[in-house]
Protein backbone atom coordinates (compact mmCIF):
# COMPACT_ATOMS: atom_id res chain seq x y z
CA UNK A 1 0.00 0.00 0.00
CA UNK A 2 2.47 2.32 1.21
CA UNK A 3 4.58 1.13 -2.03
CA UNK A 4 1.61 2.25 -4.67
CA UNK A 5 1.56 5.86 -2.51
CA UNK A 6 5.09 6.52 -3.15
CA UNK A 7 5.12 5.21 -6.69
CA UNK A 8 2.39 7.90 -6.99
CA UNK A 9 2.59 10.26 -5.26
CA UNK A 10 4.16 12.90 -7.33
CA UNK A 11 1.65 12.32 -9.79
CA UNK A 12 -1.36 12.46 -7.94
CA UNK A 13 0.20 15.93 -6.64
CA UNK A 14 0.17 16.84 -10.05
CA UNK A 15 -3.12 16.49 -10.72
CA UNK A 16 -4.40 17.86 -7.49
CA UNK A 17 -2.38 21.14 -8.28
CA UNK A 18 -3.61 21.09 -11.68
CA UNK A 19 -7.48 21.05 -10.55
CA UNK A 20 -7.02 23.53 -8.37
CA UNK A 21 -5.84 25.88 -11.21
CA UNK A 22 -8.31 24.79 -13.10
CA UNK A 23 -11.03 25.36 -10.87
CA UNK A 24 -10.05 28.71 -10.01
CA UNK A 25 -9.59 29.80 -13.76
CA UNK A 26 -13.24 28.49 -14.31
CA UNK A 27 -14.90 29.32 -10.95
CA UNK A 28 -13.37 32.60 -9.62
CA UNK A 29 -14.46 35.70 -11.83
CA UNK A 30 -11.49 37.97 -11.05
CA UNK A 31 -9.58 37.85 -13.79
CA UNK A 32 -6.01 38.36 -12.55
CA UNK A 33 -6.71 35.64 -10.45
CA UNK A 34 -7.58 33.21 -13.01
CA UNK A 35 -4.81 34.10 -14.61
CA UNK A 36 -2.75 33.11 -11.43
CA UNK A 37 -4.80 30.18 -11.34
CA UNK A 38 -3.55 29.27 -15.39
CA UNK A 39 -0.01 29.53 -13.77
CA UNK A 40 -1.02 26.98 -11.77
CA UNK A 41 -2.20 24.44 -14.01
CA UNK A 42 0.94 25.17 -16.00
CA UNK A 43 3.33 24.27 -13.20
CA UNK A 44 1.70 21.10 -12.19
CA UNK A 45 2.37 20.20 -16.10
CA UNK A 46 5.82 20.89 -15.10
CA UNK A 47 5.83 18.58 -12.55
CA UNK A 48 4.31 16.33 -13.90
CA UNK A 49 6.74 16.28 -17.00
CA UNK A 50 10.30 16.52 -14.70
CA UNK A 51 8.92 13.46 -12.21
CA UNK A 52 8.29 11.12 -15.17
CA UNK A 53 12.14 12.15 -16.39
CA UNK A 54 13.47 11.19 -12.68
CA UNK A 55 15.64 7.78 -12.32
CA UNK A 56 15.96 6.74 -9.29
CA UNK A 57 19.62 6.76 -8.00
CA UNK A 58 20.26 9.30 -10.62
CA UNK A 59 21.67 12.65 -10.99
CA UNK A 60 21.39 15.50 -12.66
CA UNK A 61 22.20 15.11 -16.64
CA UNK A 62 25.52 17.19 -16.26
CA UNK A 63 28.11 14.75 -17.52
CA UNK A 64 31.25 13.73 -14.93
CA UNK A 65 33.03 10.30 -14.89
CA UNK A 66 31.54 9.98 -11.41
CA UNK A 67 28.40 9.30 -11.97
CA UNK A 68 27.01 6.43 -14.45
CA UNK A 69 22.90 6.90 -13.71
CA UNK A 70 21.42 10.27 -15.21
CA UNK A 71 18.01 11.60 -15.40
CA UNK A 72 16.50 12.13 -18.15
CA UNK A 73 17.21 15.51 -20.19
CA UNK A 74 14.53 15.48 -22.66
CA UNK A 75 11.98 16.31 -20.29
CA UNK A 76 13.93 19.00 -18.93
CA UNK A 77 14.52 21.03 -22.37
CA UNK A 78 10.73 20.46 -23.42
CA UNK A 79 9.72 22.01 -19.64
CA UNK A 80 12.58 24.87 -19.37
CA UNK A 81 11.65 26.61 -22.86
CA UNK A 82 7.89 26.18 -21.57
CA UNK A 83 8.49 28.10 -18.59
CA UNK A 84 9.80 31.10 -20.53
CA UNK A 85 7.35 30.97 -22.89
CA UNK A 86 4.85 30.92 -20.16
CA UNK A 87 5.81 34.19 -18.70
CA UNK A 88 5.54 35.94 -21.57
CA UNK A 89 1.92 34.83 -22.21
CA UNK A 90 1.28 35.68 -18.51
CA UNK A 91 2.57 39.10 -19.51
CA UNK A 92 -0.09 39.07 -22.42
CA UNK A 93 -2.26 37.80 -20.42
CA UNK A 94 -1.66 40.71 -18.17
CA UNK A 95 -1.52 43.20 -20.59
CA UNK A 96 -4.83 42.48 -21.68
CA UNK A 97 -6.17 42.44 -18.17
CA UNK A 98 -5.03 46.02 -17.99
CA UNK A 99 -6.76 47.22 -21.62
CA UNK A 100 -9.71 45.63 -20.37
CA UNK A 101 -9.77 47.59 -17.12
CA UNK A 102 -9.09 50.86 -18.79
CA UNK A 103 -11.88 50.69 -21.21
CA UNK A 104 -14.68 48.93 -18.31
CA UNK A 105 -13.27 49.96 -15.35
CA UNK A 106 -13.35 46.71 -13.64
CA UNK A 107 -11.61 43.20 -13.99
CA UNK A 108 -14.60 40.76 -12.37
CA UNK A 109 -16.02 39.03 -14.80
CA UNK A 110 -19.64 39.06 -13.69
CA UNK A 111 -19.32 42.76 -14.04
CA UNK A 112 -18.06 42.67 -17.81
CA UNK A 113 -20.86 40.42 -18.57
CA UNK A 114 -23.68 42.97 -17.32
CA UNK A 115 -21.96 45.74 -19.15
CA UNK A 116 -21.70 43.66 -22.27
CA UNK A 117 -25.13 43.00 -21.98
CA UNK A 118 -26.11 46.43 -21.61
CA UNK A 119 -24.58 47.71 -24.93
CA UNK B 1 14.40 7.70 2.01
CA UNK B 2 15.28 11.27 2.96
CA UNK B 3 15.11 12.30 -0.51
CA UNK B 4 11.75 11.28 -0.48
CA UNK B 5 10.83 12.93 3.03
CA UNK B 6 11.29 15.67 1.33
CA UNK B 7 10.01 15.13 -1.96
CA UNK B 8 6.91 14.80 -0.12
CA UNK B 9 7.05 18.29 2.38
CA UNK B 10 7.91 20.12 -0.79
CA UNK B 11 5.09 18.64 -2.46
CA UNK B 12 2.64 19.02 0.14
CA UNK B 13 3.77 22.77 0.62
CA UNK B 14 2.56 22.85 -3.21
CA UNK B 15 -0.66 21.87 -2.53
CA UNK B 16 -1.33 24.06 1.08
CA UNK B 17 -0.34 27.24 -1.18
CA UNK B 18 -2.16 26.07 -3.87
CA UNK B 19 -5.07 26.14 -1.92
CA UNK B 20 -4.69 29.48 -0.42
CA UNK B 21 -4.10 30.68 -3.39
CA UNK B 22 -7.62 29.52 -4.34
CA UNK B 23 -9.43 30.47 -1.36
CA UNK B 24 -7.93 34.14 -0.71
CA UNK B 25 -9.61 37.16 -1.90
CA UNK B 26 -7.10 39.84 -1.37
CA UNK B 27 -5.21 39.87 -4.65
CA UNK B 28 -1.91 41.14 -3.19
CA UNK B 29 -1.55 38.41 -0.57
CA UNK B 30 -2.44 35.85 -3.87
CA UNK B 31 0.06 37.41 -5.85
CA UNK B 32 3.17 36.95 -3.14
CA UNK B 33 1.46 33.22 -2.44
CA UNK B 34 2.12 32.74 -6.12
CA UNK B 35 5.81 33.95 -5.73
CA UNK B 36 6.42 31.21 -2.84
CA UNK B 37 4.62 28.50 -4.71
CA UNK B 38 6.83 29.20 -7.65
CA UNK B 39 10.01 28.73 -5.14
CA UNK B 40 8.48 25.11 -3.80
CA UNK B 41 8.11 24.11 -7.18
CA UNK B 42 11.52 25.27 -7.84
CA UNK B 43 13.18 23.58 -4.72
CA UNK B 44 11.16 20.56 -5.93
CA UNK B 45 12.61 20.69 -9.56
CA UNK B 46 16.22 20.28 -7.93
CA UNK B 47 15.03 17.59 -6.19
CA UNK B 48 13.98 15.74 -8.82
CA UNK B 49 17.70 16.38 -10.51
CA UNK B 50 16.19 18.99 -12.73
CA UNK B 51 18.62 21.74 -12.01
CA UNK B 52 18.25 23.75 -15.24
CA UNK B 53 14.81 24.18 -14.95
CA UNK B 54 14.98 24.71 -10.96
CA UNK B 55 17.29 27.55 -12.04
CA UNK B 56 14.82 29.16 -14.70
CA UNK B 57 11.36 28.83 -12.43
CA UNK B 58 13.25 30.85 -9.94
CA UNK B 59 14.22 33.19 -11.85
CA UNK B 60 10.92 33.78 -13.68
CA UNK B 61 8.13 32.49 -11.83
CA UNK B 62 9.65 33.87 -8.35
CA UNK B 63 10.89 36.78 -10.13
CA UNK B 64 9.82 38.29 -13.10
CA UNK B 65 5.75 36.80 -13.05
CA UNK B 66 5.71 38.36 -9.12
CA UNK B 67 6.93 41.88 -10.63
CA UNK B 68 4.37 41.84 -13.65
CA UNK B 69 1.41 40.82 -11.46
CA UNK B 70 2.08 43.29 -8.77
CA UNK B 71 2.25 46.27 -11.91
CA UNK B 72 -0.96 44.87 -13.22
CA UNK B 73 -2.26 45.29 -9.54
CA UNK B 74 -1.29 48.85 -9.11
CA UNK B 75 -3.13 49.32 -12.52
CA UNK B 76 -5.86 47.23 -11.54
CA UNK B 77 -7.33 47.04 -8.14
CA UNK B 78 -5.93 44.54 -5.59
CA UNK B 79 -9.71 42.97 -4.20
CA UNK B 80 -11.54 40.19 -5.74
CA UNK B 81 -15.17 40.65 -5.29
CA UNK B 82 -16.94 37.09 -4.29
CA UNK B 83 -18.38 35.48 -6.92
CA UNK B 84 -22.20 35.35 -7.50
CA UNK B 85 -22.16 32.11 -9.20
CA UNK B 86 -23.20 28.83 -7.27
CA UNK B 87 -19.83 27.07 -7.37
CA UNK B 88 -21.23 23.20 -7.82
CA UNK B 89 -20.66 22.93 -11.89
CA UNK B 90 -17.55 23.87 -11.65
CA UNK B 91 -16.94 21.74 -8.38
CA UNK B 92 -18.61 19.01 -9.97
CA UNK B 93 -16.24 19.60 -13.66
CA UNK B 94 -13.00 19.42 -12.09
CA UNK B 95 -13.67 16.42 -9.28
CA UNK B 96 -14.60 13.89 -11.99
CA UNK B 97 -11.52 15.28 -14.13
CA UNK B 98 -9.33 15.08 -11.42
CA UNK B 99 -10.95 11.17 -10.50
CA UNK B 100 -10.66 10.31 -14.24
CA UNK B 101 -6.84 11.33 -14.67
CA UNK B 102 -6.06 9.83 -10.91
CA UNK B 103 -7.35 6.65 -12.36
CA UNK B 104 -5.40 6.87 -15.04
CA UNK B 105 -2.12 7.57 -13.19
CA UNK B 106 -2.38 3.45 -11.77
CA UNK B 107 -1.38 3.05 -15.66
CA UNK B 108 2.09 5.04 -15.19
CA UNK B 109 5.35 3.89 -14.86
CA UNK B 110 6.20 3.85 -11.00
CA UNK B 111 8.29 7.10 -10.21
CA UNK B 112 11.61 6.74 -10.93
CA UNK B 113 12.09 3.74 -13.04
CA UNK B 114 14.58 3.85 -15.30
CA UNK B 115 12.82 1.46 -17.38
CA UNK B 116 10.15 4.05 -18.08
CA UNK B 117 9.02 4.25 -21.64
CA UNK B 118 10.11 7.99 -21.56
CA UNK B 119 13.46 6.94 -20.95
CA UNK B 120 14.15 4.63 -23.39
CA UNK B 121 13.17 6.47 -26.71
CA UNK B 122 15.91 9.23 -27.50
CA UNK B 123 17.40 9.90 -23.93
CA UNK B 124 19.90 6.93 -23.96
CA UNK B 125 21.40 8.60 -27.16
CA UNK B 126 21.57 12.09 -25.87
CA UNK B 127 23.45 10.81 -22.67
CA UNK B 128 25.70 8.12 -24.34
CA UNK B 129 26.35 10.06 -27.72
CA UNK B 130 26.58 14.05 -27.10
CA UNK B 131 29.90 14.15 -25.25
CA UNK B 132 31.78 12.87 -28.18
CA UNK B 133 29.19 14.69 -30.66
CA UNK B 134 28.58 18.40 -29.25
CA UNK B 135 31.59 18.58 -26.72
CA UNK B 136 29.50 19.81 -23.32
CA UNK B 137 29.00 18.05 -20.19
CA UNK B 138 25.54 20.08 -19.71
CA UNK B 139 23.26 17.36 -21.47
CA UNK B 140 20.42 20.00 -21.43
CA UNK B 141 22.33 22.57 -23.10
CA UNK B 142 23.23 20.64 -26.11
CA UNK B 143 19.63 19.14 -26.09
CA UNK B 144 18.38 22.92 -26.60
CA UNK B 145 20.86 24.30 -28.70
CA UNK B 146 22.18 22.17 -30.58
CA UNK B 147 19.76 19.10 -31.42
CA UNK B 148 16.56 20.55 -31.00
CA UNK B 149 18.05 24.04 -32.02
CA UNK B 150 14.80 24.27 -34.41
CA UNK B 151 12.35 24.13 -31.27
CA UNK B 152 14.49 26.77 -29.90
CA UNK B 153 14.32 28.86 -32.52
CA UNK B 154 10.62 28.48 -32.45
CA UNK B 155 10.44 29.95 -28.49
CA UNK B 156 12.39 32.58 -29.04
CA UNK B 157 10.08 33.66 -31.74
CA UNK B 158 7.54 33.34 -29.38
CA UNK B 159 9.10 35.33 -26.99
CA UNK B 160 9.59 37.86 -29.48
CA UNK B 161 6.08 38.24 -30.37
CA UNK B 162 4.84 38.13 -27.07
CA UNK B 163 7.10 41.22 -26.74
CA UNK B 164 5.30 42.54 -29.62
CA UNK B 165 2.06 41.79 -28.47
CA UNK B 166 2.51 43.60 -25.53
CA UNK B 167 3.82 46.44 -27.26
CA UNK B 168 1.01 46.75 -29.33
CA UNK B 169 -1.61 46.79 -25.96
CA UNK B 170 0.72 48.93 -23.90
CA UNK B 171 2.47 50.65 -25.88
CA UNK B 172 0.51 53.76 -27.23
CA UNK B 173 -0.86 56.60 -24.13
CA UNK B 174 -3.81 55.91 -22.46
CA UNK B 175 -6.97 56.71 -24.26
CA UNK B 176 -4.97 56.67 -27.65
CA UNK B 177 -8.41 54.38 -29.03
CA UNK B 178 -10.30 57.78 -28.88
CA UNK B 179 -10.21 56.61 -32.39
CA UNK B 180 -11.73 53.80 -32.55
CA UNK B 181 -15.06 55.17 -31.00
CA UNK B 182 -15.12 58.10 -33.29
CA UNK B 183 -15.90 55.59 -35.90
CA UNK B 184 -19.34 56.49 -37.15
CA UNK B 185 -18.75 60.00 -38.03
CA UNK B 186 -15.98 58.52 -40.27
CA UNK B 187 -18.86 55.96 -41.87
CA UNK B 188 -20.94 59.02 -42.31
CA UNK B 189 -18.37 60.32 -44.60
CA UNK B 190 -17.78 57.38 -46.13
CA UNK B 191 -21.35 56.99 -46.76
CA UNK B 192 -21.16 60.86 -48.00
CA UNK B 193 -18.67 60.17 -50.38
CA UNK B 194 -20.80 57.06 -51.88
CA UNK B 195 -23.92 59.56 -52.52
CA UNK B 196 -21.47 61.72 -54.05
CA UNK B 197 -19.97 59.66 -56.49
CA UNK B 198 -24.04 58.25 -57.14
CA UNK C 1 11.29 55.67 -3.53
CA UNK C 2 13.88 58.38 -3.36
CA UNK C 3 14.32 58.48 0.55
CA UNK C 4 14.83 54.70 1.47
CA UNK C 5 18.45 54.97 1.38
CA UNK C 6 19.39 51.34 2.66
CA UNK C 7 17.04 50.38 -0.73
CA UNK C 8 19.20 52.55 -2.80
CA UNK C 9 22.53 51.99 -1.85
CA UNK C 10 22.13 48.39 -1.36
CA UNK C 11 20.89 47.59 -4.50
CA UNK C 12 23.76 50.27 -6.13
CA UNK C 13 25.97 47.40 -4.86
CA UNK C 14 24.03 44.40 -6.28
CA UNK C 15 23.31 45.61 -9.58
CA UNK C 16 26.44 44.98 -10.92
CA UNK C 17 26.75 41.61 -9.04
CA UNK C 18 23.40 40.52 -10.65
CA UNK C 19 24.49 41.59 -14.32
CA UNK C 20 27.98 39.96 -13.83
CA UNK C 21 25.95 36.65 -12.38
CA UNK C 22 23.79 36.70 -15.39
CA UNK C 23 27.25 37.13 -17.71
CA UNK C 24 28.34 34.09 -16.13
CA UNK C 25 24.94 32.37 -16.21
CA UNK C 26 25.04 32.96 -19.87
CA UNK C 27 28.77 31.61 -21.12
CA UNK C 28 28.67 29.44 -18.14
CA UNK C 29 25.77 27.36 -19.34
CA UNK C 30 27.70 24.60 -21.12
CA UNK C 31 29.35 23.36 -18.45
CA UNK C 32 26.71 23.96 -15.32
CA UNK C 33 23.41 24.94 -15.47
CA UNK C 34 22.37 28.09 -16.99
CA UNK C 35 22.17 29.20 -20.39
CA UNK C 36 20.49 32.19 -22.55
CA UNK C 37 16.83 31.67 -21.30
CA UNK C 38 18.05 32.18 -17.64
CA UNK C 39 20.57 35.01 -18.02
CA UNK C 40 18.62 36.63 -19.90
CA UNK C 41 15.80 36.99 -16.82
CA UNK C 42 18.18 37.65 -14.81
CA UNK C 43 20.17 40.67 -16.48
CA UNK C 44 16.53 41.75 -17.21
CA UNK C 45 15.97 41.92 -13.21
CA UNK C 46 19.15 44.01 -12.82
CA UNK C 47 17.50 46.66 -15.05
CA UNK C 48 13.58 46.52 -13.32
CA UNK C 49 15.76 46.64 -9.66
CA UNK C 50 16.65 49.94 -11.10
CA UNK C 51 13.83 51.03 -12.43
CA UNK C 52 11.91 50.12 -9.39
CA UNK C 53 14.30 51.79 -7.21
CA UNK C 54 15.27 54.73 -9.13
CA UNK C 55 12.10 55.55 -10.93
CA UNK C 56 11.28 54.59 -14.83
CA UNK C 57 12.88 58.01 -16.23
CA UNK C 58 16.01 57.05 -14.63
CA UNK C 59 15.73 53.46 -16.12
CA UNK C 60 14.82 54.54 -19.31
CA UNK C 61 17.84 56.58 -19.49
CA UNK C 62 20.33 53.73 -18.88
CA UNK C 63 17.99 51.40 -21.32
CA UNK C 64 16.88 53.26 -24.01
CA UNK C 65 13.32 52.33 -25.16
CA UNK C 66 14.10 52.21 -29.02
CA UNK C 67 17.40 50.54 -28.26
CA UNK C 68 15.87 47.52 -26.41
CA UNK C 69 13.18 46.88 -28.58
CA UNK C 70 15.53 46.70 -31.62
CA UNK C 71 17.35 44.34 -29.81
CA UNK C 72 14.68 42.35 -29.01
CA UNK C 73 14.41 41.85 -33.03
CA UNK C 74 18.32 41.33 -33.40
CA UNK C 75 18.32 38.15 -30.69
CA UNK C 76 16.18 36.30 -33.03
CA UNK C 77 17.78 37.64 -35.97
CA UNK C 78 21.09 36.30 -34.37
CA UNK C 79 19.94 32.75 -34.07
CA UNK C 80 18.19 32.56 -37.13
CA UNK C 81 21.31 33.84 -38.79
CA UNK C 82 23.51 31.21 -36.93
CA UNK C 83 21.44 28.76 -39.06
CA UNK C 84 22.02 30.42 -42.00
CA UNK C 85 25.64 30.48 -41.50
CA UNK C 86 25.44 26.90 -41.25
CA UNK C 87 23.43 26.88 -44.68
CA UNK C 88 26.14 28.57 -46.32
CA UNK C 89 28.74 26.76 -45.21
CA UNK C 90 27.17 23.49 -46.86
CA UNK C 91 25.09 21.78 -43.61
CA UNK C 92 22.16 21.86 -42.87
CA UNK C 93 19.92 24.82 -41.31
CA UNK C 94 21.29 25.17 -37.63
CA UNK C 95 23.56 22.72 -37.93
CA UNK C 96 27.01 23.83 -36.77
CA UNK C 97 29.53 21.16 -37.20
CA UNK C 98 31.15 23.48 -39.86
CA UNK C 99 31.36 26.50 -38.26
CA UNK C 100 34.56 25.42 -36.97
CA UNK C 101 37.57 23.68 -37.70
CA UNK C 102 36.40 20.32 -36.29
CA UNK C 103 32.86 19.35 -35.80
CA UNK C 104 33.00 19.45 -32.03
CA UNK C 105 34.79 23.03 -32.16
CA UNK C 106 32.11 24.34 -34.86
CA UNK C 107 29.31 23.31 -32.19
CA UNK C 108 31.06 24.81 -29.00
CA UNK C 109 30.45 28.47 -31.35
CA UNK C 110 27.45 27.50 -32.58
CA UNK C 111 25.96 27.21 -28.96
CA UNK C 112 27.79 30.22 -27.57
CA UNK C 113 26.26 32.62 -30.50
CA UNK C 114 22.61 31.48 -30.76
CA UNK C 115 22.75 30.95 -26.44
CA UNK C 116 23.57 34.69 -26.76
CA UNK C 117 21.01 35.47 -29.45
CA UNK C 118 17.97 33.85 -26.64
CA UNK C 119 19.35 35.70 -23.96
CA UNK C 120 19.46 39.37 -25.75
CA UNK C 121 15.61 38.67 -26.73
CA UNK C 122 14.73 37.43 -23.35
CA UNK C 123 16.40 40.42 -21.58
CA UNK C 124 15.21 42.98 -23.91
CA UNK C 125 11.56 41.31 -24.18
CA UNK C 126 11.44 41.27 -20.09
CA UNK C 127 13.00 44.76 -20.00
CA UNK C 128 10.48 46.31 -22.66
CA UNK C 129 7.58 44.49 -20.48
CA UNK C 130 8.31 45.83 -16.96
CA UNK C 131 8.60 49.11 -18.64
CA UNK C 132 4.83 49.21 -20.86
CA UNK C 133 4.02 48.03 -17.56
CA UNK C 134 5.64 50.54 -14.87
CA UNK C 135 4.68 53.18 -17.64
CA UNK C 136 1.02 52.81 -17.47
CA UNK C 137 -0.93 55.85 -16.35
CA UNK C 138 -3.56 54.38 -13.98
Amino acid sequence: MLQVVLEHYNYWIAILLMMVGFYTVVARGNLVKKLVGLNIFQTSVFLLYISMAKVTGGTAPILDDRFQVYSNPLPHVLILTAIVVGVATTALGLALVVRIRESYGTIEEDELDLMDGET
Amino acid sequence: MIITLVDIALLTFMGATAFAILRLRSLFAVVMLSGVYSLLAASMFVALDAVDVAFTEAAVGAGISTVLMMATLALTGERERPSRHTPYVPLAVVLITGAALIYATFDMPPFGAADAPVNLHVAPRYLNDSFAEVGLPNVVTSVLASYRGYDTLGEVTVIFTAGVAVMLLLGGRKGDDAGIKNEPPEDDTGADDGGSAA
Amino acid sequence: MRHHRVLRIISKLLIPFIMLFALYVQFHGDFGPGGGFQAGVIFASAFILYGLIFGLENARKVAPPSVVTRLIAAGVLIYAGTGYAGLIGGANFLDYNVLGATPVAGQHLGILVIEFGVGTTVAAAMITIFFLFAGRER
